[in-house]
């Protein structure tokens, strides 16, 4: 069984800033000054994404990431969504 | 947005990995940078690694520090380590601050805590993206005041209090161990907690002032098992940075960076803008380029020669064939350095005794020579807030006993 969460909008928070990296990319959240570092270049073009797509699937084939990697990526996404970095869609501006 | 459009072709970078081998290929922005704001002092430490105390005439100026600020927005540097000397004595200290934080670059400042008045606390704590470092290096006035200066216990821990009476949350106590102070971890721990402070541990580099101060005060081989015991307990709620990474030989990695960051992750700008690969390394020898001279912050961090050299896969020299090279990478190449040892060599603390044993051979054959220091504004004439760095010896209660002494009780000292 696939993860829900593929099934779910999710958007970067508001107060988060993706810096470009040489292995992917830098987000630093200004509310909580946690830094997190995504260490591939398929998952910056899914958070990046997120928010133009109904679901994550979508964003995650938008990215262009493999439906057999989709799993790992979801892990990946469920540990930004702990640090704050990603929201629920509709909830991105929420001071938390 | 790409920020690096061109950069001097260096090795390839591995794709993947771990982050640490990413670190060591640099990033395109610095992830932690210290900008030293002024040399000017109200104190002066006996280690300051920094040899501040005069202000520099080159200074940068209120335009130019803004301008630095600008660059850093550009390159999405989310936040600036500041300090000194002691930043807040700077008059537009307060108008920078604001205006970094108004440009997406936090601040966290480090202070003795001079002018952390009330006032200046209740404003500290309307603001976000605010964290202050306050510097103590005893968890008594004794122990601390013996380096830092007369008085420089009260100043820090009012300005805690002050702080901590404005509803600033979570401000941070910043201790350089010594000698004198590792013995004081759990106390230090229990100020943190009464203050609702963080504790924020660091490492005695003999850098600046501190290379005159390094024999006396540097942790003994037996304090740094302490420590790091005590790291290995306490560590996940203490800051380090990348202090400690020397430390790892003893076995396990601690929490914190396990690698040397210097301009890699690392860099400080001092108060003249000139760009070095970290804060413990103000020397000719780390100087990557100047922000006015060379074209600006950015075009320092990403194309200077040092840099580029700095971020090439290091050869290990006489540590490549030790068995703990993978865990401590050689160690601090600011603390080689300082004390005369080759940057390929082992630390001067390396937890193995291999540097020690490198220095007592280099002494030996006469071939250790202690670099000069490249900069110098410790005040020329000493002023009241000067350590005093005297103890007292065993006192004597009688002059001592000339061979003439008739008293049938000459040389008798009572004991109790």
């Amino acid at each position: 069984m696939s993860d829900p969460m593929l099934e779910e909008s999710w958007a970067l928070s508001a107060s988060v800033a993706l810096r470009p990296e040489p292995f992917g990319a830098l987000a630093y959240h200004f509310g909580n000054r946690k830094l997190t570092f995504l260490k591939r270049p398929e998952l910056v073009e899914t958070v990046r994404a997120l928010e133009h797509h109904d679901d994550v699937r979508g964003a995650l084939v938008a990215a262009g990431v493999p439906s057999a990697q989709h799993d790992g990526f979801v892990a990946a996404l469920r540990g930004l969504a702990a640090a704050d970095m990603i929201r629920p869609r509709g909830r991105e501006e929420e001071s938390g | 947005m790409t920020i690096a459009a061109q950069r001097p072709a260096g090795v390839a970078r591995p794709e993947g990995g771990s982050l640490v081998q990413q670190f060591e290929h640099g990033l395109d922005a610095p992830i932690c940078l210290t900008w030293e704001l002024t040399y000017a002092c109200n104190l002066e430490c006996a280690h300051c690694l920094s040899s501040s105390g005069r202000r520099d005439p080159r200074e940068l100026s209120t335009e130019q520090c803004k301008a630095v600020i600008d660059e850093l927005q550009r390159m999405q540097v989310f936040y600036v380590n500041i300090g000194g000397g002691e930043p807040t004595i700077r008059p537009d200290f307060w108008e920078l601050l604001e205006y970094a934080v108004d440009h997406q670059v936090g601040v966290k400042f480090s202070t003795n805590g001079v002018r952390i008045t009330p006032e200046r606390a209740r404003f500290l704590a309307s603001t976000d993206y605010v964290d202050v470092q306050i510097s103590l290096d005893g968890a008594t006035a004794e122990v601390n005041d013996y380096v830092r200066g007369p008085g420089s216990y009260a100043t820090a821990l009012r300005a805690l209090q002050n702080l901590a009476d404005a509803g600033f949350g979570d401000a941070k106590i910043s201790v350089v161990c010594t000698r004198e102070n590792i013995g004081q971890l759990d106390e230090f721990k229990a100020l943190a907690d009464r203050y609702g402070a963080t504790l924020r541990l660091t490492r005695l580099r003999p850098s600046g002032r501190g290379a005159d101060m390094w024999d006396e005060l540097h942790p003994l081989p037996e304090q740094q098992r302490q420590l790091y015991d005590w790291l290995l307990a306490h560590g996940e709620n203490v800051l380090t940075g990348d202090s400690f990474f020397h430390l790892a030989a003893f076995g396990e990695a601690l929490p914190g960076l396990n690698l040397c960051g210097a301009g890699r992750v690392v860099c400080l700008i001092d108060p003249v803008g000139d760009v070095y690969a970290c804060p413990f390394a103000i020397h000719d020898q780390f100087h990557a380029g100047n922000v006015l001279a060379d074209g600006g912050f950015q075009k320092v961090w990403q194309t200077s020669a040092l840099f580029t050299e700095l971020r090439a896969p290091q050869t290990g020299g006489a540590c490549s064939s030790c068995a703990f090279f993978d865990s401590c990478r050689g160690g601090c190449m600011a603390a080689k350095f300082f004390t005369g040892l080759p940057l390929d060599g082992p630390d001067p603390e390396c937890v193995q005794g291999y540097g020690e044993q490198t220095l007592a051979q280099m002494t030996l054959a006469g071939e250790r020579v202690v670099p000069a220091p490249s900069q110098d504004h410790s005040k020329t004439t000493p002023t009241r807030n000067q350590p005093v760095m005297l103890t007292l010896g065993p006192t004597r209660s009688a002059p001592p006993v000339s061979a003439c002494a008739e008293s049938p009780l000459a040389g008798w000292e009572p004991t109790l």
